[in-house]
């Protein structure tokens, strides 16, 4: 078997390790509130206090909410519990679709209404060619 | 510990084994690059930039394994003082970072059309940004720190330090909200990716495994001649 001065290395470098680990973890666990890229439309109704900094809000895009109106945008974030009301001046981008994940970054006017100045595409985990989609969908009619 | 009794035999065979490694990666790039560009599929929703996926996720995987590699290899280095597995640890390295460097380009080329940014700091992204940062300060260790036993040793402890990064890549889509979206790939539920996708990725993945074993075998090979030079028969 491994020498007494080689056991106690591997205990000590396990022990540092695992320190690290443990801090690591503490550490991110504080800062957990900072490392979510976006708050849900639920936990946006939940806020103690609306603040001014600027907030990011995701979730799907409601199913036929989307309104053009001139050049601004209008729609509604769910997360199929709560919705918030979004407005967006300017562009899109391409995967920006009813049904579709959205990240919308802005000022909070109140508690279900967000005056966005960025809106981004949440693409999902789903990889398939064209073909494929129109036959699941017609599978499921 | 490694004998390097026959040192001349050793350079022989890796030099052969580069030349066989190099024409095995050619193949297996040419049929991946012609799978992944030409012959797949594109996709319903985000038509051909899902092409840049093919580069984008096997780098990423190749930056994720080396890193490990070299961890486990770190762990061995310290516990057992074994030089050769040093050796290995640092010529895996570059191969690393290049990939970990190809992995955030392609990332950013396709979050541009796809989410509309170039750049979001969210978990996975960041946290992709600090491997590379580890990988920069690892290859740096070896650089920057002349006494050579002090290099493998605090190196070492970086690319352990490191691995706690690992998990929290993979994880990190699964536990924050974060814009880039979880793994299609999974071993316990069904992949989420059609399986005309799944071969020219896995292709690719093979290619770029090919490229990153040629880049470590011609950085261990420059290892070990540089202690051929030093006039040691054995490390």
């Amino acid at each position: 078997m491994y020498g007494k001065k080689v056991k106690l290395r591997a205990f000590f470098i396990l022990l540092i390790f695992l320190s690290a680990i443990l801090t690591i973890f503490l550490v991110i666990k504080a800062l957990e509130e900072n490392v979510v890229y976006f708050k849900s439309p639920s936990e946006i109704k939940n806020l103690t206090e609306l603040g001014d900094k600027k907030i990011r809000v995701g979730g799907m895009v409601k199913k036929s909410s989307i309104k053009t109106n001139d050049s601004v945008i209008n729609f509604i974030i769910t997360d199929f519990k709560n919705e918030l009301l979004v407005s967006f001046e300017g562009s899109v981008p391409n995967l920006f679709e009813e049904g579709k994940g959205v990240v919308a970054e802005g000022f909070l006017k109140d508690r279900s209404y967000l005056k966005a100045v960025k809106i981004l595409a949440k693409h999902d985990e789903n990889y398939m060619p064209p073909e494929v989609n129109e036959a699941l969908k017609d599978n499921k009619k | 510990m490694l004998n390097y009794f026959n040192l001349n035999n050793t350079l022989f065979i890796i030099n052969r084994l580069r030349k066989f490694v190099f024409a095995l990666f050619i193949i297996v790039l040419l049929i991946g690059l012609s799978e992944a560009l030409i012959l797949s599929p594109e996709d319903y929703k985000q038509s051909d930039s899902v092409r840049i996926m093919y580069v984008h996720v096997p780098s990423a995987w190749i930056s994720l394994g080396i890193f490990s590699l070299i961890s486990i290899l770190s762990f061995g280095i310290l516990i057992f003082k074994n030089k050769n597995f040093s050796l290995i640890a640092k010529s895996l390295a570059p191969s690393g970072l290049l990939f970990n460097i190809i992995a955030l380009v392609t990332g950013s080329i396709w979050g541009r059309p796809t989410w509309g940014t170039w750049w979001a700091w969210d978990a996975r992204i960041t946290s992709m940004l600090l491997l590379a940062i580890f990988y920069l300060i690892y290859i740096l260790s070896w650089r920057v720190i002349d006494d050579n036993d002090k290099a493998i040793k605090t190196s070492s402890i970086i690319a352990i330090i490191g691995l706690i990064n690992v998990p929290i890549i993979k994880f990190s889509v699964d536990w924050w909200s974060t814009l880039h979206q979880p793994a299609s790939i999974n071993l316990l539920k069904e992949s989420t990716i059609h399986s005309s996708m799944l071969v020219p990725l896995a292709i690719m993945t093979a290619a770029f495994a090919l490229f990153s074993l040629l880049i470590f075998l011609m950085k261990y090979n420059t290892e070990l001649i540089k202690i051929k030079n030093k006039g040691l028969d054995r490390l």
